[in-house]
């Protein structure tokens, strides 16, 4: 059989529409305006270096907030029963359905000096908050808008751990903390690692949620780029070095977290 | 899975149904028809790149200016709007789109029009060119008015809200006062931004002394502390619903504002002030030159542009329109000054190239630095990545071990 | 064993009130009179206007017609993908997967800034072309970049739920039915693509999904005219969100629920006849 030629016409797919514009940004990013080879795009970025600090430290600060919140949530989802199970898991998912911009935005309304939080304190007699356009305000937008890709994956490992092992772990004297330290942890690794990359990536470069609750004064590393190519001026030269510093950032996360080491990777990705 | 697919058809049928149900008939006896309906059923498109609510768009029973020309001309107009002159030319640069009607400010014109961006105008098919005032034709910006047709002009003034501020908002000082830390909104984009900082210290707006600038910058940073926001036209939202105290922005958009809230009001700072305007331009490749000119035409026919102008609260540079405002909107001195109120104001000219770079980099500089919280974050995401990194090679090491 | 219920009752509701409280947000503020943030008086003429506002429904047509176009395009390319990948040799399918999984991993923006770049170069070759050879041909901006580039960021969710189900599938039937005189052709379309059906449509339903969801690529790829949904709703953002896009996010919300509760129910349904046909016996 020569199935395999099934798969020529996505090869030429990948080679057109993935190789050529992660060569383009290369490119770009390695000569200067008249096409010829320099690393002064790349030397630029050091500018940035508090911004991509910045961007690195709350995309941080958020992965592990939504690792603390959705690890005991994807247990708990995990431990029900068929039809309460998947109805939960079905609204977890539900809010992604809903345009990410207006939610962002809608947590405008929310967290304003007089948004309805704000109001709602006020009735308790709780003096106004500053929430919005401060750091807090851009990891909670973060927190919100990815952590259902921290607990996708996580659900996945861990519905797979059996009552049984669980049970046998207790039969044989483990107490509650030596259970989960020693049984549930250890087997829902995969699920973690995978979870920190898909949360950890899209948060480190996103731009829309500092824009929208940081107001302006809370850059990130997307900020920039997105500066680069639609915003102050265009300078695809400097955007693209500061995208390579961006995807080296990012393999380096991968690596950090062990992505690519476990081969079924892709159960958890979908 | 069927239903979906069935269901998105449903939808998407609906919807390209609801559309073309809604073309509303208008009264055309007073335009020349001969010229405007010259390219009709040639399906020519047109398109427009204009700020954001920037033109009468048939909201609240005013006049939909776009779907007006469409019917009148049967030309396809396609609308999108931008939020700060930077980003519009960084997209026209980029070439991903040709447009063939463009809006920018003055100094962003003479810009683009050193860089050979635009196209030269012919202004026989723009016989409504004779309705501008004198005072706006052959301006600084496009010195033998080769290029550009005024669209709208105005003055940046400084708005706060009655109830929230203390004492009486005088002048560009009241932006560095700490007392309103925290209830101030400034520009997002650096040629309006430093334009105060450079009035505050009595220097030209249009400087090119890199000590000047940096000196602006300085004193930028320093407000950074103070400000709550960098916006564009989000303030408004901000502004009618009580957020902010102080902010600057265009005289215009302060009377659209106080239609909503009441409490604001406005100063025009005695230091001095931008006196902008804004003008229609057609970008070299745009693709129908002649139906562009016409669109231009159109926007400076009286009654469109009294429209337009009705609709967005700036003030227009078109007499003939001028003449069907009511009387209020016309003798307001904030949105048609006297000559010597104007004294102080400053107009923008294009920077050279090596200024643009350094405002472009002092202005990421500004928006991107925050001392005070890097010297904590620094060290500890250091260590925290080396802890993290030492951590898993251990581990994964141990679990190899394991499994030999 | 009750507290701990509870305990976990109240955390679940927490989190569901942290998601839901801006939608609730959305769905009350297209019931406000006034445009922008400020509450004044309650009506549904957004619901009305909604279906009058060319700008959105254009967008609206636009997100849907580039999710279903790019979605089938995807569904298809990726399924072939999976069947040549399965029978590769390890290392050039190695290659070619971790090049698959580039979209997925890749931040979405640099995916977006690496489509503009090359769709600029691509209009520039065009321009180029069409200088030289004297054609009229034309690339622009819009329907066909955000179709090409959805395409590319949606093939890896087809191909990874394609082929665990190819290396689940029972090989011998295929053979089976070669033997009894069909082609391969014949083999794949008549049983093998009944075995790899859930995996097929689970890739076709994510691509939707994600395709409606899109912002990032969207902004750098969208053209001067039929702007998607998203973008319309970012250049909206910067000044004030209209009121009708509001209303139409609740109209999308209630139909997404719907269907969702329909998924449902049917499973149910089908557990339930399962169960009921295996107490009865009768096996199928």
């Amino acid at each position: 059989m020569k199935m395999k030629y099934a798969a020529y016409p996505y090869i030429i797919w990948l080679i057109v529409f993935m190789a050529i514009p992660m060569g383009l940004i290369i490119y770009f990013a390695l000569t200067d305006a008249s096409g010829a080879f320099t690393i002064a795009n790349i030397a630029q970025t050091g500018r940035y270096m508090p911004v991509l600090i910045r961007s690195i430290w709350l995309a941080t600060i958020s992965t592990a907030v939504c690792l603390v919140l959705a690890y005991p949530l994807s247990y708990m989802l995990s431990r029900m029963q068929g039809l309460t199970s998947r109805t939960l898991l079905t609204l977890v998912m539900l809010p992604m359905w809903m345009n990410f911009l207006l939610r962002t935005y809608a947590w405008m309304t929310l967290l304003e000096k007089n948004g309805i939080i704000n109001q709602i304190l006020g009735v308790f007699g709780i003096e106004p908050l500053t929430m919005i356009n401060t750091q807090g305000a851009v990891i909670m937008g973060m927190v919100y808008n990815y952590i259902p890709f921290m607990i996708l994956p996580l659900h996945s490992v861990m519905v797979k751990i059996g009552k049984d092992v669980i049970e046998a772990a207790q039969d044989l004297g483990a107490s509650p903390a030596s259970v989960f330290s020693q049984v549930i942890l250890p087997l829902s690794m995969p699920g973690v690692r995978t979870g920190i990359t898909m949360v950890f990536v899209p948060a480190v470069s996103t731009f829309v949620i500092s824009q929208m609750l940081g107001g302006g004064t809370n850059q990130l590393i997307g900020d920039i780029i997105e500066l680069q190519f639609l915003g102050n001026a265009y300078n695809p030269s400097l955007g693209s070095a500061i995208s390579m510093v961006l995807m080296v950032l990012v393999l380096l996360c991968m690596s950090l977290t062990g992505f690519f080491d476990d081969d079924d990777v892709e159960d958890r990705l979908i | 899975m069927k239903k979906l697919t069935s269901l998105i058809l449903a939808a998407v049928l609906t919807a390209s149904m609801a559309v073309p149900a809604c073309a509303e008939e208008y009264d055309f006896s007073n335009y020349d028809l001969e010229y405007y309906q010259k390219f009709k059923g040639q399906d020519i498109e047109l398109n427009v790149y204009n700020w954001g609510e920037y033109i009468s768009d048939g909201t609240d029973d005013t006049l939909d200016v776009n779907s007006m020309f469409e019917e009148l001309t049967g030309i396809e107009v396609n609308y999108t709007t931008f939020d700060t002159n930077e980003a519009m030319y960084a997209k026209l640069k980029s070439g991903a789109n040709t447009y063939d009607v463009v809006i920018p400010s003055d100094y962003m014109v003479s810009r683009m029009m050193h860089e050979g961006m635009l196209e030269e105008l012919d202004f026989n098919n723009i016989p409504n060119f004779e309705h501008i005032d004198e005072k706006f034709v052959n301006p600084e910006y496009d010195p033998q008015n080769l290029y550009s047709v005024p669209y709208t002009w105005g003055m940046v003034g400084l708005i706060y809200n009655r109830d929230m501020v203390n004492g009486e908002i005088t002048g560009w000082d009241d932006m560095w006062s700490p007392s309103y830390t925290n209830n101030m909104l400034m520009f997002k984009n650096p040629r309006d931004a430093f334009a105060i900082a450079l009035f505050k210290l009595g220097y030209s707006i249009n400087t090119e002394d890199p000590m000047q600038l940096r000196e602006a910058a300085e004193l930028l940073k320093e407000q950074k502390t103070m400000v709550q926001a960098y916006v564009m036209d989000q303030i408004f939202d901000k502004m009618q619903g009580n957020e902010a105290a102080l902010a600057p922005y265009y005289v215009g958009d302060y009377f659209t504002m106080k239609e909503v809230n009441d409490s604001l009001e406005i100063c025009i700072p005695a230091e001095g002030t931008n006196i902008f305007v804004d003008a229609a331009c057609i970008p070299k490749g745009a693709a129908n030159k002649e139906a562009a000119e016409m669109y231009i035409n159109f926007l400076n026919e009286p009654e469109i542009a009294a429209a337009n102008i009705e609709y967005i609260c700036y003030s227009t540079p078109n007499t003939a329109a001028l003449e069907m405002l009511p009387d209020e909107v016309r003798n307001d001195p904030i949105r048609y000054p006297e000559a010597e109120q104007l004294a102080n104001a400053q107009m923008f000219v294009n920077l050279s190239e090596e200024t643009n770079l350094l405002l472009d980099q002092l202005w990421t500089e500004i928006l991107s630095d925050d001392a005070d919280y890097l010297n904590w974050a620094m060290p500890l995401f250091v260590l925290g990545a080396l802890v993290i990194s030492v951590l898993v090679t251990a581990m994964r090491k141990k679990r190899k071990k394991k499994y030999r | 064993m009750k507290k701990q219920n509870w305990v976990s009752t109240g955390y679940i509701g927490l989190f569901m009130a942290f998601m839901y409280a801006p939608i609730a947000v959305l769905i009350i503020y297209s019931f406000n009179d006034a445009k922008g943030r400020t509450f004044t008086h309650f009506t549904t003429k957004w619901y009305k206007e909604l279906f009058r506002n060319e700008a959105v429904m254009d967008a609206l047509i636009t997100t849907l017609l580039v999710a279903f176009i790019a979605s089938v395009i995807a569904t298809v390319l990726g399924t072939a993908a999976a069947i040549g990948l399965d029978k590769m040799k390890k290392t050039p399918r190695n290659i070619i997967m971790q090049l698959t999984y580039l979209p997925i991993v890749n931040p979405e923006i640099i995916t977006g800034v690496g489509f503009m770049l090359l769709f600029v170069a691509m209009r520039g070759l065009v321009m180029r072309w069409n200088a030289v050879a004297g054609t009229n041909w034309s690339f622009e901006f819009g329907l066909l970049t955000l179709c090409l580039a959805h395409i590319t960021f949606n093939v890896p969710y087809v191909i990874l739920n394609v082929l665990p189900k190819l290396r689940q599938m029972d090989y011998s039937i295929v053979e089976a039915a070669m033997d009894l005189g069909c082609n391969p052709r014949q083999a794949f379309f008549k049983v093998a693509i009944h075995e790899l059906k859930p995996g097929i449509m689970a890739g076709f339903l994510m691509s939707l999904t994600y395709s409606i969801d899109d912002f990032i690529v969207g902004y750098f790829t969208t053209g001067t005219k039929h702007q998607p949904l998203s973008v319309l709703i970012y250049s909206m953002t910067k000044k004030r969100v209209s009121p009708e896009i509001n209303a139409l996010s609740t109209v999308m919300f209630c139909v997404v629920l719907f269907v969702l509760i329909c998924a449902n129910l049917y499973e149910m349904h089908k557990e339930k006849q399962t169960k009921q046909k295996r107490k009865g016996g009768t096996a199928f």
